[in-house]
């Protein structure tokens, strides 16, 4: 891997996250009221109270000077205090961020899994029962909103047959242990799955199409070899590169992907606290959740970069 | 024109697509007459709170007394209006930073077009979404901005792409060479070329538009006094649908965004077969 490679996917890395911090600090300034409005709209404050917020922010300093503060205090770990609880916002996203990583963790490798599995099998197979079955699923799956599949899931499992708690990261009677915790984690987790598996499939079974035609396959099933072992040996490592990307450039959604199913099940993640953030107003946390998501996202988008590139050795051109 | 439409004909999937949204497009045209507006207005609804389906009222009622299939019938308008219009606003600004930076490719423009694209794929949608619908409000103009906002970037990204193959074939090259302008070039060449891409990648907009207005509105982002389909679903999710069972409320909403988006889908992944006949399965 040549250094001019990875100096200038860094670099790039790092621009695109100077260009969301950018992004993130005049987002809230150039809407319509700044900041300190949003609070009065919110809350009743007395004028006296307006201007001494406005100074707690840095808000009666020239737009410049607000900006270099704002990213020295952004690139130390200050991320500003939340209106409603007071609290730190670093140490708010700290205590929420172990749910949130655990569900979409969780849930992206399950979705791998099956669609690379169900993937491999229909693209070595077109036009087979797996496939077309597959294909069909995929495309309702896309086409089911999220949030409502979750409550769908939540009315037929946890409501009808009851076989699954109706939200919360545990219950107080069972005290929280990793039975408890997984009973609570499967709903959410099973949906979040069942939204990402769709893209995997098809992903995979592109791939594996386009494998299936190149001449070293051709080559293995001269000398003899069985069609599973074909597929499994010959055709499915190779099949499996933009899988890989894939799988990385999925877990940067970490962040934003967790949103609407943390709000239907009551998990206590960092979506969640984005869906009351929300609610209240809560600008410092809403412009953490910006940041740290977007900087997910430009991580992974680095990592698959690099990870390609060092799995496929044609790509140095880029 | 007609090729184009026998070649669509003889895809079967693009052809359900289509019969269905037609179906919608029609709900949609006539919900006025369907649904007397005031039948929606929560203090003067008539039928019996949370009942399930009967005769008079075939879909139950909600928390207030009101038909769900009226409010089944009135969100295929609004569903409807939300999604295409926030999908022309993305399209108009994609293809147009589509086709600028692609006809200009490899130039100091493309590097700075092509950059804003890339970036606005990187940051999560639905979290730009809730900032800017944080801020800006809950009424439906601003829905469709920040659905526009989000959404531009993937087709311009396809735009740019097509406009790159383009701009190589020989009737351009020929065009350049006869001193024609950049402008003539654009409108006269280039654009008549892109524009199946770019309409086929406008159907398969509309479908990620209503996911995302349905997603707005059940994270509570929506427009209040309007009543989509997911509104409805936010309405019967907070109003206690799951926790008592109330599945005529909650249940056919979504099945609705699911047929038009499953329509919307159909037909532009049909479009995109009949205009690239090497993506035929």
């Amino acid at each position: 891997m040549s250094l001019t490679f990875l100096a200038r996917k860094v670099g790039w890395a790092l621009l695109t996250l100077w260009f969301i911090l950018s992004v993130n600090f005049f987002l809230f300034r150039i809407m319509p009221g700044d900041p300190v409005a949003l609070l009065a709209r919110s809350q009743r404050l007395s004028p006296e109270a307006l201007a001494r917020q406005r100074e707690l922010f840095g808000l009666d300093q020239p737009i410049p000077q607000q900006y270099l503060t704002y990213l020295s205090e952004t690139l130390t770990g200050n991320l500003g205090v939340s209106i409603l609880s007071g609290r730190e916002v670093m140490s708010m996203v700290a205590d929420r961020m172990w749910p949130t990583i655990l569900l979409v963790g969780l849930g992206t490798l399950i979705a791998a899994v099956v669609g690379v599995m169900l993937g491999m099998r229909a693209g070595w197979r077109r036009g087979s029962g797996i496939d077309n079955g597959s294909l069909y699923g995929s495309l309702l799956l896309y086409a089911t909103p999220e949030g409502w599949l979750g409550m769908m899931l939540l009315i037929l499992f946890a409501g009808a047959l009851g076989w699954f708690p109706a939200g919360g990261y545990s219950s107080a009677e069972s005290g929280g242990g990793v039975g408890d915790v997984t009973s609570h984690l499967a709903l959410p987790v099973l949906t979040l799955a069942l939204g990402y598996v769709g893209q995997f499939f098809i992903v995979m079974r592109a791939s594996m199409i386009d494998v299936k035609s190149q001449d070293y396959i051709r080559l293995a099933r001269a000398k003899g070899l069985a069609d599973p072992v074909v597929r499994r040996r010959h055709a499915a490592p190779n099949a499996i590169l933009p899988t890989i990307t894939l799988v990385v450039l999925s877990f940067g959604f970490v962040l934003g992907g967790a949103i609407v199913i943390e709000t239907v099940f009551s998990w206590p993640g960092l979506g969640l606290l984005t869906y009351q953030a929300i609610q209240t107003l809560d600008y410092p946390v809403l412009q953490a959740v910006f940041l740290l998501s977007s900087g997910a996202v430009i991580v992974a988008n680095l990592i698959a970069d690099i990870a390609y590139g060092l799995l496929d050795p044609r790509v140095e051109q880029i | 024109m007609s090729r184009g439409w026998n070649a669509y004909r003889r895809n079967r999937r693009g052809l359900i697509g289509l019969i269905v949204l037609i179906a919608f497009g029609v709900i949609a045209v006539l919900s006025p007459l369907l649904v007397p507006p005031d039948s929606l207005d929560p203090s003067s609804a008539t039928g019996t709170p949370n009942s399930p389906p009967t005769a008079g009222y075939p879909l139950g009622t909600d928390s207030f007394g009101r038909s769900v299939l009226s409010l089944l019938i009135v969100g295929t308008r609004v569903s409807l209006t939300v999604g295409l219009a926030a999908t022309a606003a993305a399209v108009f600004i994609g293809a147009t930073f589509g086709l600028l930076s692609g006809y200009y490719g490899g130039t100091a423009i493309d590097r700075v077009l092509g950059a804003l694209i890339d970036w606005f794929l990187v940051i999560p949608w639905l979290v730009l979404a809730i900032v800017m619908a944080a801020i800006l409000g809950p009424t439906l103009l601003n829905v469709i901005i920040v659905i526009a906002v989000t959404s531009w970037a993937l087709t311009a990204r396809v735009v740019r792409a097509q406009t790159l193959s383009v701009r190589e074939l020989p009737f351009v090259e020929r065009a350049r060479a006869l001193g024609a302008r950049d402008t003539t070039i654009l409108t006269r060449h280039v654009v008549p070329s892109v524009f199946p891409v770019i309409f086929a990648q406008a159907v398969l907009t509309v479908a990620i538009a209503i996911l995302s207005e349905t997603t707005l509105s059940i994270l509570g982002l929506g427009d209040p006094t309007s009543v989509s389909w997911g509104r409805t679903i936010e309405e019967a999710f907070s109003g206690g649908a799951m926790a008592n069972g109330y599945w005529w409320w909650i249940v056919p909403p979504g099945l609705a965004v699911v047929c038009v988006t499953l329509a919307f889908t159909l037909c532009g992944y049909a479009l995109e077969e009949v205009l690239d006949p090497r993506l035929r399965d």
